[in-house]
C-alpha cells in the first residue's frame, strides 16, 4: 500500500493549478482533501502523474451567500461548512445532510468540491446538488464554464469535467425556508449510503431525489401526491432507479426502502 | 454491576490484602495511551535491510502456466524477484496435521488456490519500489473452476484442490460415546438443525509483519515476528527453513497491536521472508499491509453443521448427534484442523449429556487457510448446540430458560466428565443462572417483550449457556488421528508454562515469561502476583514479556491463545516465585534465628510472624546469593533466579476410546439479552445484554471486564456485520473495511456484566480463561433473540438487514405497467450482464468492416495502447481501462466468434492487469436504421475478479456500463467521421441505459 511515484504540486495560485491540468491533462489530479483519492493512490487503483494541491488556495476557501446563491469554494472543506453558521438558514438541507458524510474525522479534511468531483454514487453532496438544483463552476485555462447539477453527474464517478477543468466552486440556491427532509440508510453511520433520500418542497409539490441506488443521485418532481397516487409514483420510481444486489442489500431492499422512506419524506415536506 | 470475588493469595501485602484481585492501573498503559508502545514497524531493522513486497493471486483457482518476472529483476533498487519455484529450493514444505501426501508451501507452486495467494515476491530498495516491481510481473493462469461452499466441495463433481485430498476430504472421523444410537431409538423427540456458521475474523489493528535475517557463516536465521504462538510452529518453521531449531532464533517485539489468535497466522511468511534473506543475503523487512490482510492472512473457519438431539418428554436431552464439515480453506496449515477438535470435550456443553455421536469431515476450499481466532471452534460449536436448545424448547411449548436448566450439570457433580472426554473442573451453573436472572432482571426484561409486541413492534429474548474451555490440551488435535496413527506418532498432551523469576543485587524482582501478550496488560498482573509472594508492591516487580528463543525459557506451548495466562502463565509465575521465597525463608529465617515456617513476607519485609519486630529488608535478603552466598545457610542454593515449569496433569492424550480432555479450564457464561428489530430497515438493535461469567478467582477484576467487553464487540460483529464474504467463482468481496465491517463504539452497547467465582482446583491461583467466553455465547445469542423477534426456524449470520427482510417481507409490489419486473437475482451470482443500443452514421458493412480492424479497435477501445492481430478474428491488446481517477493497466485478448457479416458477431475475451482480471462475452448486432446510418444493439455478459473487485464491488456494474458506453461512443465517434453529437452521445447513451435496466436487474 505504496503510492506508485508522483509528481507533488502545492499549487500557490489558481493558474497554476489550470496550468499543471491544462499540461498533464487526465494524467493529474487535483487534491482537495484527498478522502477518497489518498486510499486510491495507497491502493495504486489510481496512479496520476501530478497531484495538484489546492488546499493553500485562500481563494478557493470561501463561502460566499450573494442574492439567494450560496457559494462554496473548492477547497471549503466538509467541516467548515458544517460549522458556517448561515448553514441553517440558507441551505437546511445540508445541514442535515453533511453529518452523514463519512466521519468527523474525514470531514475534517474532505472537501465539498471534493465529493462532487469524485462523484461517488452513494455520497451525499451530489445528491443534494441534485436535489437542489445547484451548479458546478468549472475552470480551466481557455474557458469557464457553469453546469446543472443533472448535466454533471453522468454516471459511475463519471462527471462532465473535462480533463483539464478544475471545479473551482459550487452554488447552491439558497432554499428561503422551504421544507426539506433527509434520511439515510447504511449498515454503519458512516458507511456508504444503501438508500439516501431527499424531498426538497418545490411551489408546486415536491422533488423527491435517491442515492445510493442508480449510477448517480436521480430526482423527480412531483406535484402534491399523497395516498396511491404517491405510493404509485414511488414505486414506478424505485424499480426506474435499477438497483442492484452486493454485500451489504439486495436490489429488492433498496426498492422498498425508497417506497417506505419516500413516503415519509414527503409527507413530511407536504405536511 | 455484582461484586467481584477474589480468592486471598497466600501471603499477605502490606495493608493485609493481596494485590490479585485489584484493579491497579496497568503497567503497559502510560506507553500505549502516548504513542510509545514499541511494535514491529516502530523498531529500527538492521543496516542493509531490504523491503519485500508479495505479488498476489487474483484467481480462486488455477494454474500458473509462466511466471515472466524479468521486467520486474531489472527495475531500479530491486535485489530479486522469488518465485514458487525458487522458494521450493529454498525451503521445504510445511507440515500438514493430517496423514495424507499434500504439501504446503507459503506460496504458490504451480497451482493458485485462493485470491490473495502469494505468487511472487519482490524485493526491493524500500518498499514503494518493491510494489513497482510486482506490477512489473506478468503471471499467464490458466483458471480452473473454484468451490467455496463446504459441503459443495463434497460433491462429486467438485474441482479437487489437492490431489493429496480425494474428494476434497483432508479428514474423516466419527466418534461414538455412551449408546447414541440406542438413546436416539428409545427417545420420544428428535430435533434437528442445520448450520452454515460464516467466516470472519477478529482483524487486529497491527497487521503482520516479520524482519529476517539469514546468517550464511552459521546457517542461521534470527527473525523478528509479531508472531504470538504457540511456540510449537516454531518447529515447522525451522523444518521449513531447513534448519535445526538451535538455529532458528525466533523474537517477538515488545508490544503487538493486538492479535485475537490472528498472528499465529503470521509463520508462513516467517518462513516466506526468512527465505527471501537467504536469497538476498541480506535481512527483509516484509509488513502486511491492510487490503493483504483481510484478503489472505487467515480466518476463523466457517462450518455446516447438522445437529441432532434425542429429547425427553420434560425437555432432557438424551444423546447428541453431530455431523461437523468444517472449511479450513485451500490449505491445511498448522494448526489446523485444531479448530475442529479444540471443542471435542465440550461437544456437550454445559449440559449433562452421556450419550454422543460425532462425525467430523475436515474439507479444503477454494477460500484463504484458517487459524486461530478467538472463540476458537467455539462460535461455531454453540451456534449449533444453543440454537438447538430454543428450537427443542419451542418444539416441546417451553421456556428455552427452562430447557437450559434442565440440561444443566449438576452443581455437586464437579470435576465432572463429559461423555467426549473434558473434565469440568468447577462451577455452579444453576447458581450461576440465578444471579444472572435476578441481578439482569430478567423478568422485566420480559414485560418489555410484551409490552413491544403489544404495540406491534417486533422484540425478542434470547438465551445461551456455555462452558468457556481454556488453556488447551497440546494433545487434542491428535484426536483427528486414528488410535493406530497416535501410537505411531507418539503421545502429545499436557500444556507447559514457563515462567522465570530473577533478583538482581540490590533485591529487585523481575519476571520473565513466554506468554507473548498483544495489550491484554499480563505484565501487570504478573507484577501484582509476584508482588503478593514478596510482600511487595507490583511497581516493585519489572515483568519482561518479549521472547527470544534463543535465550528464553520456553516450550511448545509457550504463546498467547487458548486464554491460558491467567490459568497457567500467571500460575506458573506464582510458583516460581514461591520457589525463591522458599529460599529466602530460609535465609532470612538463620539471619532472624527462627524456624523458616515463622517467616512472613510483608511490607518489604522478611518478618517473623511471632514477633514482626524481628525483621530484614527484602532487599538484603535478596541480594545475599549475589553478595555473599558463603553466608547462605547450608544446601539452601542460590536465590537468584528461579526458572520453573509447569503442566498440568489432568491434560493427558486422547485414550483409546478418543475422550480427550481437551482444555484444562472451563469457565460458565450465561448469557441473556432483548433485541428489537425495526420495521422498515430490519436493522438489529440490542435493547438490553446481560452476561454473567464465572471464570474462577479473578485477578484484576478490570482487565477481567475488559476482556468480557471486547470479546463481546467481536461477538457482536461477528452476530451483525463481520463477514469474509466470497462470490460462487472464489472472488474476495470484502476487501476493505468498507466493506468487512466492523463495530464500532457507536453500534457497541454496554453489556451488564455479572460474576460468580468459582475457583479452578487445576491451577495455581484459581483462575480459568475469560477472554474467548463472549466469542462463543454472544453470537447465538443474539441469534435466538431474533428468531424470538421474528418468529424463525433458521438464522444465518450476520444478520445482514436486507437478508432478515426476504424472510420476512411479503411479496413485492408490482412494478407500474410498461416497466419490466425485477429478475430475482440468484444469491452469489455476481456477473455484470446489461444490453444497450448505439447509432452510427455509417452503413453496417462500414461498421463491420471497422469492428475487424485492429487499427479502428485501436482507436475506439477505452485507453488502447495497441492492438496485435493473432488472426483475422483473433487480437490481442494493452488497454488502460478506468473510471474516474481508477485506472489500471490490461492486457486483454479478444475473439470473434459466430460471424454473421455485416449482421452480427460475438466477442469474447478477457483481460487481465495488477488491479485483477475480467472475463466478458458480448453480441453485436447491426442493422440499418433507414437513412444509411446503422442501429446498433449489443448485449454483454462479464465477470470481474481480483484486487478491484475485493475493493470495489459495489461500483463494478456501474463502471462496466461507463466503459463499455465509452467504447460505443468512441465507434460512434470514428465511424461518423466526427459523428454529431446528436447521433450520440455518452451521457444520452447513459440515460437510455439506465431507462433500459431500469427493473431489470
Amino acid at each position: 500500500m505504496k503510492p506508485a511515484a508522483f509528481d507533488y504540486l502545492r499549487a500557490e495560485s489558481v493558474d497554476e493549478v489550470l496550468e499543471g491540468l491544462s499540461n498533464e491533462g487526465g494524467n493529474a489530479r487535483v487534491l482537495a482533501g484527498g478522502q477518497s483519492l489518498m486510499a486510491m493512490l495507497n491502493m495504486r487503483l489510481a496512479k496520476p502523474k501530478l497531484l495538484i494541491d489546492i488546499m493553500r488556495l485562500k481563494e478557493l476557501n470561501r463561502i460566499e451567500e450573494q442574492a439567494g446563491v450560496v457559494t462554496i469554494g473548492a477547497s471549503v472543506r466538509q467541516a467548515a461548512l458544517l460549522a458556517w453558521p448561515e448553514l441553517a438558514r440558507t441551505l437546511p438541507l445540508l445541514a442535515l445532510a453533511l453529518p452523514w458524510v463519512g466521519h468527523v474525522q474525514t470531514r475534517s479534511r474532505g472537501t465539498i468540491c471534493g465529493s462532487l468531483a469524485h462523484a461517488d454514487p452513494s455520497a451525499e453532496m451530489p445528491l443534494a446538488l441534485i436535489a437542489l438544483g445547484g451548479q458546478v463552476h468549472l475552470r480551466s485555462a481557455r474557458r469557464r464554464r457553469r453546469l446543472a447539477a443533472s448535466e454533471f453527474f453522468l454516471g459511475m464517478m463519471a462527471t462532465a469535467r473535462a480533463e483539464d477543468e478544475l471545479i473551482e466552486a459550487v452554488s447552491f440556491p439558497a432554499q428561503g425556508g422551504s421544507r426539506c427532509a433527509f434520511r439515510e440508510v447504511a449498515r454503519r453511520h458512516g458507511d456508504f449510503a444503501i438508500v439516501a433520500c431527499v424531498a426538497v418542497a418545490t411551489p408546486n409539490g415536491v422533488r423527491f431525489a435517491v442515492g445510493g441506488v442508480a449510477d448517480i443521485p436521480m430526482a423527480r418532481d412531483w406535484p402534491r401526491l399523497d395516498g396511491s397516487a404517491l405510493d404509485d409514483a414511488l414505486n414506478g420510481f424505485a424499480y426506474e432507479l435499477g438497483a442492484r444486489n452486493d454485500v451489504h442489500a439486495t436490489a429488492r431492499y433498496r426498492r422498498d426502502l425508497v417506497r417506505i422512506i419516500g413516503r415519509d419524506l414527503v409527507r413530511e415536506v407536504l405536511q | 454491576m455484582a461484586q467481584v470475588a477474589a480468592r486471598p493469595a497466600s501471603s499477605v501485602d502490606m495493608e493485609g490484602r493481596p494485590w490479585v484481585g485489584r484493579s491497579i492501573e496497568r503497567v503497559e498503559d502510560a506507553a500505549l495511551l502516548t504513542g510509545r508502545g514499541r511494535f514491529i514497524d516502530d523498531l529500527g531493522s538492521p543496516p542493509g535491510t531490504l523491503h519485500a513486497a508479495i505479488l498476489r493471486s487474483p484467481h480462486a483457482h488455477a494454474d500458473i502456466v509462466s511466471i515472466d518476472a524479468e521486467a520486474a529483476r531489472r527495475a531500479p533498487g530491486v535485489a530479486a524477484v522469488l518465485t514458487g519455484e525458487q522458494v521450493k529450493a529454498l525451503t521445504s514444505s510445511l507440515v500438514v496435521g493430517v496423514k495424507a501426501p499434500v504439501e504446503c508451501w507459503p506460496i504458490a507452486t504451480e497451482r493458485v488456490r485462493y485470491v490473495g495467494e502469494p505468487v511472487a515476491v519482490a524485493v526491493a530498495s524500500d518498499r514503494a519500489r518493491a510494489e513497482d516491481a510486482i506490477e512489473l510481473i506478468h503471471v499467464e493462469y490458466r483458471p480452473h473452476a473454484a468451490v467455496v461452499d463446504p459441503l459443495a466441495a463434497l460433491a462429486a463433481d467438485a474441482p479437487v484442490l489437492h490431489d493429496g485430498f480425494p474428494g476434497n476430504l483432508a479428514s474423516d472421523r466419527s466418534f461414538s460415546y455412551g449408546d447414541p444410537a440406542q438413546a436416539f431409538a428409545d427417545a420420544p423427540h428428535r430435533f434437528s438443525i442445520d448450520i452454515h456458521y460464516p467466516r470472519n475474523s477478529c482483524t487486529p489493528i497491527e497487521t503482520y509483519g516479520v524482519i529476517a535475517s539469514h546468517d550464511a557463516a552459521e546457517d542461521a536465521f534470527d527473525i523478528l515476528a509479531n508472531f504470538q504462538g504457540p511456540f510449537s510452529i516454531h518447529t515447522v518453521i525451522s523444518r521449513a527453513l531447513k534448519v535445526p531449531g538451535n538455529r532458528l532464533r525466533l523474537r517477538t517485539p515488545p508490544d503487538s497491536g493486538g492479535s485475537f489468535g490472528v498472528k499465529q497466522g503470521v509463520f508462513p511468511y516467517i518462513v516466506l521472508i526468512g527465505a527471501a534473506s537467504r536469497a538476498v543475503g541480506r535481512p527483509v523487512k516484509w509488513i502486511e499491509d491492510r487490503l493483504e490482510h483481510l484478503t489472505a492472512s487467515v480466518s476463523a473457519t466457517n462450518r455446516s453443521t447438522t445437529l441432532s438431539a434425542a429429547v425427553a418428554a420434560d425437555g432432557k436431552i438424551l444423546a447428541l448427534d453431530w455431523d461437523q464439515v468444517e472449511d479450513c480453506g485451500a490449505h491445511l496449515r498448522a494448526p489446523e484442523p485444531a479448530t475442529l477438535y479444540r471443542m471435542h470435550g465440550n461437544l456437550t456443553g454445559a449440559y449433562d449429556i452421556r450419550h454422543v455421536k460425532v462425525r467430523n469431515r475436515v474439507v479444503v476450499t477454494n477460500k484463504t487457510p484458517t487459524g486461530l481466532n478467538r472463540g476458537f471452534g467455539g462460535p461455531q460449536v454453540y451456534f449449533a448446540l444453543e440454537r438447538l436448545v430454543q428450537r427443542i424448547a419451542i418444539g416441546l411449548s417451553r421456556d428455552p430458560l427452562d430447557v437450559i436448566k434442565r440440561n444443566l450439570v449438576p452443581a455437586d457433580a464437579f470435576p465432572y466428565r463429559t461423555a467426549t472426554g473434558a473434565l469440568l473442573d468447577s462451577g455452579n451453573y444453576q447458581e450461576a443462572i440465578a444471579k444472572a436472572v435476578d441481578h439482569g432482571k430478567l423478568a422485566e426484561l420480559r414485560e418489555r417483550r410484551e409490552e413491544a409486541r403489544a404495540q406491534g413492534r417486533l422484540y425478542g429474548i434470547g438465551f445461551t449457556a456455555v462452558v468457556e474451555p481454556s488453556v488447551s490440551n497440546m494433545g487434542y488435535i491428535t484426536t483427528v488421528l486414528t488410535v493406530a496413527e497416535r501410537r505411531k506418532a507418539g503421545p502429545k498432551n499436557g500444556a507447559q508454562a514457563t515462567a522465570t523469576v530473577a533478583l538482581d543485587p540490590v533485591g529487585g524482582v523481575t519476571v520473565h515469561v513466554a506468554s507473548v501478550p498483544q495489550g491484554q496488560g499480563h505484565r501487570t498482573v504478573l507484577s501484582q502476583v509476584v508482588a503478593d509472594v514478596f510482600g511487595l508492591k507490583p511497581q516493585d516487580v519489572r515483568v519482561n514479556t518479549e521472547i527470544d528463543t534463543a535465550k528464553d525459557a520456553w516450550s511448545i506451548a509457550s504463546g498467547n491463545y487458548a486464554s491460558r495466562f491467567a490459568a497457567a502463565v500467571a500460575g506458573t509465575a506464582k510458583l516460581a516465585a514461591e520457589r525463591i521465597a522458599a529460599r529466602l525463608a530460609r535465609i532470612a529465617a538463620s539471619q532472624l534465628n527462627v524456624e523458616p515456617v515463622d517467616i512472613v513476607f510483608a511490607s518489604g519485609f522478611v518478618a517473623s510472624k511471632h514477633n514482626p519486630e524481628n525483621r530484614i529488608a527484602f532487599s538484603r535478603v535478596a541480594a545475599l546469593s549475589h553478595w555473599s552466598p558463603g553466608s547462605l545457610p547450608d544446601d539452601t542454593g542460590q536465590a537468584i533466579r528461579e526458572t520453573l515449569f509447569w503442566t498440568p496433569p489432568e491434560l493427558t492424550a486422547p485414550d483409546d476410546e478418543d475422550r480427550i480432555n481437551s482444555s484444562l479450564c472451563h469457565g460458565f457464561i450465561f448469557d441473556f439479552c432483548g433485541v428489537e428489530i425495526d420495521r422498515t430497515t430490519f436493522e438489529t438493535r440490542i435493547d438490553r445484554y446481560v452476561t454473567m461469567h464465572d471464570c474462577g478467582t479473578i485477578l484484576h477484576p478490570g482487565m477481567v471486564n475488559g476482556q468480557i467487553r471486547g470479546g463481546f464487540a467481536q461477538a457482536l460483529g461477528a452476530a451483525l456485520y463481520e463477514e469474509y464474504a466470497y462470490a460462487e467463482d472464489g472472488s474476495f468481496l470484502t476487501g476493505t473495511f468498507a466493506d468487512y465491517l466492523l463495530p464500532t463504539t457507536a453500534e457497541v452497547p454496554e453489556p451488564q456484566i455479572i460474576h460468580l467465582a468459582t475457583p479452578s482446583p487445576f491451577t495455581p491461583l484459581g483462575a480459568k480463561g475469560v477472554g474467548e467466553g463472549n466469542s462463543m455465547s454472544t453470537p447465538v445469542c443474539i441469534a435466538n433473540a431474533v428468531a424470538d423477534a421474528l418468529g424463525l426456524a433458521d438464522v444465518t449470520l450476520p444478520l445482514v438487514p436486507a437478508r432478515l427482510a426476504d424472510l420476512v417481507r411479503g411479496p413485492e409490489p408490482e412494478p407500474p405497467a410498461g416497466q419490466l419486473k425485477a429478475a430475482p437475482a440468484r444469491a452469489g451470482d455476481r456477473r455484470l450482464r446489461g444490453d444497450g443500443s448505439a447509432s452510427v452514421n455509417r452503413a453496417p458493412e462500414h461498421v463491420w468492416t471497422m469492428l475487424l480492424d485492429p487499427g479502428t479497435l485501436q482507436a475506439v477501445i477505452p485507453g488502447c495502447q495497441r492492438v496485435d492481430r493473432v488472426s483475422d478474428t483473433h487480437f490481442r491488446a494493452e488497454v488502460t481501462l478506468g473510471i474516474g481517477p481508477v485506472t489500471g493497466r490490461y492486457r486483454a485478448d479478444v475473439q470473434l466468434f459466430d460471424l454473421d457479416p455485416p449482421h452480427a458477431v460475438t466477442l469474447r475475451g478477457s483481460a487481465e492487469g495488477a488491479l485483477g482480471f475480467g472475463n466478458a462475452e458480448g453480441r453485436i448486432m447491426l442493422e440499418p436504421d433507414g437513412k444509411g446510418g446503422t442501429r446498433l444493439r449489443y448485449g454483454y455478459d462479464a465477470a470481474i475478479g481480483g484486487k478491484i473487485a475485493s475493493i470495489g464491488g459495489r461500483l463494478l456494474d456501474g463502471a462496466a456500463r461507463v466503459i463499455i458506453g465509452q467504447f460505443f461512443a468512441a465507434l460512434a465517434r470514428e465511424a461518423g467521421g466526427g459523428a454529431s453529437a446528436s447521433a450520440f452521445s455518452l451521457p444520452a447513451l447513459l440515460g437510455w441505459l439506465a431507462r433500459l435496466f431500469g427493473g431489470r436487474r
